[in-house]
């Protein structure tokens, strides 16, 4: 597979890169200590049209690849794990769907105003008790006779939270009993807008990392929604939930790409200037021979990124691409983060020299959109079936 | 309304000054960058444009690579983009660039013409008033706010210890500073267009209909380089590193004594 | 028309508000120098509407000669009018070498007369030699001498040029305020003035001024400061600029600055000192907390003795000062300033 970048990718590199020295480096510290949801880069992004890469222009989007959104999520990961996340949830886990399984009505009614950011987009499938195993959902949307929904139920740990305008609910539609007498729940996918009357919030989510991304409990109350609130066909919620999910991890396995190549960015910076025994850092032995572990280590997950970029692009089905790019790219970040600290010595705990921000950022890509046991099954399951 | 907007690509000089390891500048390791003053001059007509409609051409005259900033513009939102390049051009000074670059764009129509301040790699701040000059045109310099009123224009004109305001008739030529705003980023989309959609019109010698040969190139430039050289810097002096402030203070106060400043 | 017909330093004496600026002393200052090596004199050319009474304070700062431009369509910068008063001039008295000064206006109206005079302009030099062109002798090149010789900095101070003007008269500069020196006031000294109908006429290049809107400047010019105490990024805080205002009031300074502190709002833009804010050059120069940014140097590595103060043994400001000290500022400074007080007392 052949990974030079040409002309036009370069160029939207160097953008995504500019931009995220700009506006979201100066803001990444405050925004992790106040865990402030930092609204104003959100809304320079969408001016720059960063809400909407990978969405065709008849629907207001930039008609870019999914690369070209990779590259975004991944550049802005390296200077702010939040910023990076905020566009991953709403991009892969939001826009995504409606454009995969909207009716064409559904299209023309969100994805003008997700792709501009006029809107933000939110992914709603953790409960409290459904994490891994969705069996264990409890949030239920009964058919009324005229064919609207009542939903009843909340969802969990939900990025964009609060300040998204548009969500994909994922709720029990139907529980069927197989012969053996188990029960067996079946799902449905539906798009809910902020401020739909039984909708509001719970819990604000106190988060070891990615700090400023809005994580709240979502709760639903006798909460009516609309026929055509129902998106794909009704039942088919939970493989349009795992199907979304592998286009988000390819989102998660880009912003871990990022944070590790941030971190290790600073890395080499330090330790060209700190000086222990009258030389500086980067002249020991010990620091070369990590830092060139860990570049290797990142190199090697980019390109399993890009490859599973590029897999989104031309293939139906990508979850083993996508399992494996997310897989290896976040236990990179976690190991690069947690040896960029050590390196750093004492300065590695402290707070303003961003590096212990970037490996409590890390831990999390190794845990949402499928903890690095989710892939692991998803990838043995398609070598061993 | 059509609005030109001359651009030059550069060396970031600014930002990513390189070095090689005997001290001078390492060029090759220096990013092309669109010129500042030339990104907020591409930003006001773009405005100009959004508020009252324009058509926006860039042209810059360079190296075949200034190619990546006209790409730039048209990601930023240009309409047309225009490259000058001809070996027979190279090494000009500002009276043969801004012979050259009146020349292309008398292949132009326009109301109005911006170009930046200066070149951050020249820093000579005279192309844009010797365009003027050559084409006849009212010139604006050191532009700080640009707004249109029916056929004119009307500048913030910026000086070291006030501002004029000055109405001038269209076609006319305005320098802007990068204070005038700042520039918007590039959209990926536009990206995606400027690479797979849009064509940048490519002119050479021949096509300079209204360029004497005696005014272009290192041959046309009237002010020829003597010498040049990377920045020798002024040696170093003493330095000391004692071991109380006192100390530091007695020897500062010593060297002001010394030297009879006090 | 042979070159050999142009003689004379002519520089442009820049007025605002009937106020001379300081750079055309300065250029007198240089151009003295010039004529002195040339065997010719320096003439000041004086552009405005009622200044002519400005022409005795040239001739007291060394002008040979001051050739007036009285016209009411000058009364206030405009690039049209000026530029057709100066071209005038040019075509009339033909001058072998024109200077004018790198400000505001110079930078306007130096490229627009030398594009209409068909010159040659070098612009915003820090030096200027008469010598030979090309520098040594060439095979099959012949060498002019007694060539103006203009040298500046480029690509933001990293590089610096020397570019001559051999085959096009007059030889035209911009030169940079603040680099040149200006001569001692000789009062009574008269210089020749020579009024001229620079015949200027409206044309459709005219700009209309529609208003004029002066900055409250409060701030001293850190131009003129005999002794600067700079502070940087490292003084910390806008209050601890205190320190250095202390010193500076007990040695008989100003205080200025690097680009640093202006961007985190400690000091206002008219301070800084360096390629984007201002070139100084005075006696002592105070670097506090001052990394020494290439930048930074630039504007003020002329500067008679250096002095830097700064925590980091490794700061590039030690590669250009006079006496460096690797310390404390917050220790150092403070007893300085007392010392400093108790000499100038027991002086008094």
């Amino acid at each position: 597979m052949d990974f030079t970048l040409d002309k036009k990718h370069e160029m939207a590199r160097t953008l995504f890169k500019e931009f995220a020295e700009n506006e979201a480096k100066p803001l990444a510290q405050e925004t992790d200590e106040t865990e402030v949801f930092p609204r104003q880069t959100v809304e320079k992004m969408a001016k720059a049209g960063f809400l909407g890469i990978p969405v065709p222009k008849e629907y207001g989007g930039q008609g870019c690849d999914p690369l070209t959104y990779v590259m975004c999520v991944e550049e802005l990961s390296k200077v702010c794990g939040t910023t990076g996340v905020i566009v991953s949830a709403h991009t892969s886990l939001c826009i995504d769907p409606i454009l995969t399984y909207g009716t064409e009505e559904q299209k023309q009614k969100y994805i003008p105003k997700l792709a501009s950011g006029e809107y933000l987009g939110a992914f709603a499938l953790t409960e409290p008790g459904a994490g891994t195993d969705a069996q264990g959902a409890q949030t239920r949307a009964i058919k009324q006779e005229d064919g609207s929904w009542l939903v009843n139920g909340s969802k969990c740990f939900i990025t964009n939270g609060k300040e998204a305008n548009v969500y994909i609910v994922i709720a029990v539609t139907d529980v069927q009993v197989d012969p053996k007498g188990r029960k067996k729940k079946r799902f449905s996918a539906f798009i809910v807008e902020k401020g739909t009357p039984g909708f509001s919030f719970g819990t604000k989510e106190k988060k070891m990392g990615i700090r400023g991304s809005s994580t709240y409990e979502l709760i639903f109350e006798d909460m009516m929604l609309p026929a055509d609130a129902l998106l794909g066909a009704e039942g088919k919620g939970f493989p349009i939930a795992m199907h979304t999910l592998d286009g988000g991890r390819i989102g998660i396995a880009a912003q871990a790409l990022g944070i590790a190549e941030g971190a290790l960015d600073r890395c080499i910076e330090y330790t060209k200037e700190r000086k222990q025994f009258g030389r500086s850092i980067a002249q020991q032995q010990n620091t070369q021979f990590k830092i060139a572990d860990m570049y290797t280590r990142i190199e090697a997950a980019k390109f399993l990124v890009y490859a599973a970029a590029k897999a989104k692009e031309t293939q139906k089905v990508y979850s083993v691409e996508a399992a494996k790019a997310k897989l290896f790219a976040a236990e990179t970040a976690m190991a690069v983060t947690t040896e960029v600290v050590q390196l750093f010595g004492g300065y590695g705990d402290i707070r303003a020299y961003d590096v212990e921000r970037m490996m409590r950022d890390a831990k999390i890509t190794e845990i949402y959109e499928g903890t690095s046991e989710v892939q692991r099954m998803v990838i043995s399951g398609a070598l061993l079936k | 309304m059509k609005i030109v907007v001359c651009i030059k690509q550069v060396p970031d000089t600014a930002g990513g000054v390189q070095f090689n390891p005997d001290g001078t500048l390492n060029r090759a390791a220096m990013l092309a960058i669109m010129n500042p003053d030339d990104k907020a001059g591409l930003e006001a007509a773009l405005r100009l444009k959004d508020q009252y409609g324009a058509e926006v051409t860039v042209l810059t005259m360079g190296l075949p690579k200034a190619d990546d900033i006209l790409r730039e513009a048209f990601a930023m939102g240009a309409d047309k983009a225009v490259l000058v390049t001809d070996r027979v051009l190279g090494g000009a000074d500002t009276w043969a660039t801004s012979s050259t670059i009146a020349a292309a764009l008398k292949n132009l129509e326009y109301d109005l013409i911006i170009t930046g301040r200066q070149a951050i790699d020249g820093d000579t701040a005279q192309v844009g008033p010797q365009i003027a000059e050559h084409l006849k045109l009212p010139v604006i310099s050191y532009a700080a706010d640009i707004k249109i009123d029916g056929d004119s224009v009307i500048v913030k004109r910026q000086y070291e210890d006030r501002y004029h305001m000055l109405k001038a008739k269209m076609p006319c030529l305005i320098t802007a500073l990068s204070e005038l705003n700042e520039p918007r980023y590039m959209t990926p989309g536009g990206i995606f267009d400027a690479y797979d959609e849009k064509e940048v019109t490519v002119w050479g010698r021949p096509d300079l209909k209204e360029l004497d040969d005696a005014n272009m190139g290192l041959a046309g430039s009237p002010t020829k380089i003597a010498k040049a050289s990377d920045k020798v810097r002024k040696g170093a002096g003493e330095k000391v590193v004692l071991d109380t402030p006192e100390e530091s203070v007695s020897y500062i106060m010593g060297k002001l004594t010394e030297k009879h400043v006090i | 028309m042979g070159l050999e017909e142009y003689k004379g330093v002519y520089i442009f004496a820049q007025q605002v508000d009937k106020k001379l600026s300081s750079i055309a002393f300065e250029l007198i200052g240089k151009g003295k120098d010039l004529a002195k090596d040339l065997g010719t004199d320096v003439t000041a050319v004086l552009l405005g509407s009622g200044i002519k009474g400005l022409a005795d304070e040239l001739g007291e700062y060394g002008a040979d000669k001051v050739i007036v431009v009285d016209d009411p369509s000058l009364e206030t910068y405009m690039t049209e009018p000026y530029a057709q008063a100066l071209t005038a001039v040019i075509n009339e008295f033909k001058p072998e070498i024109m200077l004018v000064g790198a400000t505001a206006i110079g930078r306007d109206l130096g490229p627009t007369v030398s594009a209409r005079v068909a010159t040659g302009l070098t612009a915003d030099c820090t030096q200027l030699d008469i010598g030979d062109f090309p520098l040594e002798p060439k095979e099959g090149v012949e060498q002019k001498h007694n060539q103006l010789l203009m040298t500046r900095p480029a690509f933001g101070g990293n590089t610096i040029a020397t570019i001559a003007c051999p085959n096009n008269r007059p030889q035209m500069a911009t030169v940079r305020p603040g680099v040149m020196q200006k001569l001692p006031k000789e009062a009574g000294r008269k210089a020749e003035v020579i009024d001229f109908d620079a015949k200027i006429e409206k044309n459709n290049r005219f700009v209309e001024i529609q208003e004029i809107v002066k900055s409250v400047v409060t701030t001293k010019n850190i131009m003129d400061a005999k002794i600067l105490v700079s502070g940087g990024r490292g003084v910390g805080s806008k209050e601890n600029f205190k320190l250095l205002e202390d010193l500076a009031e007990a040695i008989g300074g100003t205080v200025s600055c690097s680009r640093a502190v202006v961007e985190n709002g400690w000091q206002p833009q008219d301070l800084q000192v360096g390629q984007t804010g201002k070139t100084v050059r005075p006696q002592v120069y105070f670097a506090i907390g001052i990394s020494g940014a290439i930048q930074h140097v630039a504007g003020m590595e002329e500067s008679d003795i250096i002095i830097a103060i700064n925590k980091d043994e490794d700061a590039p400001i030690f590669d250009v000062a006079d006496y460096g000290v690797v310390g404390d500022l917050n220790k150092i400074v403070p007893q300085l300033t007392e010392q400093i007080k108790a000499a100038m007392a027991a002086k008094a």
